[in-house]
């Protein structure tokens, strides 16, 4: 299996134990990425509060780079809000008619063209529908029985292109948690919003939306998180959410793929968990 | 809720015959079909923070109430989840009508708006620099944005833990992406001020 590579911004930066552990994971299982050459930011949460074409024309620019790579490979991207602008952008152009013509208008500036040959796919797709739980399930290492999971999706790989999975009531981690050994923690706050930038915006009210799932996890051993804005909003604001909450919420918070690749077989440092804002003890001493 | 500026400031590269009703067009196309059912608004997360509920801001849409949807705070309290796109009966793409008052307010309103505003366009100017994003310059210039000398002390225990974990790049991005995206944001912006 072959896929092109858009990490994007955040998986630089304050997710880098994201892109390790992506990459570390689907190793392991022999998946071959291959790194998309001069991508540039697909705009974010930002681009779509300044400007519709922008919004557009940001991702597309990446599909063309893709396209012009020749192979024709899916786009892999294990960050949510990425996912959805380059989907977004792969839909305009595949739809063709004016917001086409539009893209490639602009995108005509750069000498690029996009046609919309190349898939956009979620990293979680590409583990619920290439890889499977019955794949992982024979790769077993380290089993992770004993540990409690709640997963966690959030919005933008869900909704609104329900491409892999229901995004009303979202299972397609649930295979792949119990492949490991671990049970699924039965929540529904799993594809509940985290607030996205609010907790940079309007802290009040995103620190609201981080508290309730944080109250609907408690009992779990460890959620698990397949974005880098829900990543973050999960595991920074614990205190203030138990302070406002008037009780205890701290969480294990990690990205799915380190979950996953310690089940593989991988050490907490190959998947660096010393990344991580909010892993527990017990929970290192028992998966890691 | 009540703003005492009445600020006209045009962003970059707009016009300044912009009338907001024409601007709002757009917008009001995306749900001409709305049937008030209040769907959007019993679906979205944000809506106990909102003074209009989504429902109660598309009639005010329809009916071109500009003052009173650009006094409003609801549309910046869209998170982008898309529950409400998701399950409109109409099948109308709410979210992006979310989006394209967000627009509007950056382009007519940025004062009203400051710090959603600002948020969105610092981060726009990051990548229009780099061609990627670098979460530290962006934190740093939408702190000065928001010309509050208290808020980036709430946010220095976090930067702290991300500096300690080497998640902060200190320094600019050297990956020579930078002015890559320059004809893109030029050519988007000639496109888009001139309907």
């Amino acid at each position: 299996m072959r896929y092109s590579y858009y990490p994007g911004c955040s998986l630089e930066g304050t997710a880098r134990e994201y892109d390790v552990s992506t990459r570390a994971f689907l190793g392991a299982l022999g998946v071959d990425l291959v790194d998309l050459p001069d991508w540039t930011c697909c705009g974010a949460t930002a681009a779509p509060a300044v400007s519709r074409l922008l919004t557009l024309a940001l991702p597309a620019r990446n599909l063309a780079l893709a396209e012009a790579a020749g192979e024709d490979l899916d786009i892999l991207v294990p960050c949510s809000a990425c996912y959805l602008n380059l989907k977004r952008a792969e839909e305009g152009v595949r739809e063709g008619g004016e917001t086409r013509r539009e893209i490639n208008e602009v995108l005509a500036e750069v000498g690029l063209t996009c046609r919309g040959t190349v898939r956009v796919r979620h990293l979680l797709d590409v583990l619920s529908r290439d890889l499977g739980g019955d794949l992982l399930k024979s790769r077993i290492r380290r089993s992770l029985s004993g540990l409690r999971i709640a997963p966690y999706y959030g919005c933008q790989c869900l909704r609104p292109y329900a491409e892999f999975d229901d995004p009303e009531d979202p299972r397609t981690m649930e295979p792949l948690i119990r492949a490991t050994g671990a049970e699924v923690f039965p929540w529904n706050a799993g594809a509940h919003c985290c607030g996205a930038s609010h907790m940079t915006t309007k802290p009040g009210i995103g620190i609201e939306l981080v508290a309730g799932i944080l109250e609907a996890a408690a009992g779990a051993d460890a959620i698990v998180t397949v974005c880098p804005m829900c990543q973050m909003n999960l595991e920074a604001y614990q205190e203030k959410a138990s302070k406002i909450r008037g009780r205890d919420l701290k969480a294990t918070v990690l990205y799915l793929p380190q979950f996953l690749g310690l089940a593989l077989g991988l050490s907490k440092e190959d998947v660096r968990l010393d990344l991580n804002l909010a892993v527990g003890e017990a929970f290192k001493v028992k998966a890691a | 809720m009540k703003h005492t500026t009445h600020d006209r400031s045009t962003a970059s590269g707009v016009g300044s015959g912009l009338n907001t009703a024409e601007v709002l067009d757009d917008v009001k196309q995306m749900i001409q079909a709305c049937i008030q059912c209040g769907t959007c608004s019993g679906s979205c997360p944000n809506e106990f923070a909102m003074d209009y509920t989504p429902r109660m801001l598309w009639r005010l849409v329809l009916r071109g109430e500009v003052e009173d949807i650009f006094s409003s705070r609801t549309f910046t309290l869209c998170s982008s989840c898309y529950t409400c796109t998701l399950r409109c009966p109409r099948s109308l793409p709410v979210t992006d009508a979310m989006a394209g008052l967000k627009q509007v307010a950056a382009r007519l309103y940025p004062e009203r708006y400051r710090p959603s505003v600002a948020f969105s366009r610092t981060f726009m100017e990051s990548v229009r620099r780099h061609g990627r994003v670098d979460e530290m310059e962006f934190m740093f210039f939408y702190f000065a944005s928001r010309r509050n000398p208290i808020l980036p002390f709430q946010f220095a225990p976090m930067g702290m833990r991300l500096l300690s974990r080497g998640k902060v790049k200190l320094g600019l991005p050297g990956r020579g992406g930078k002015g890559m995206l320059e004809p893109i944001f030029r050519k988007v912006e000639a496109m888009e001020s001139t309907p």
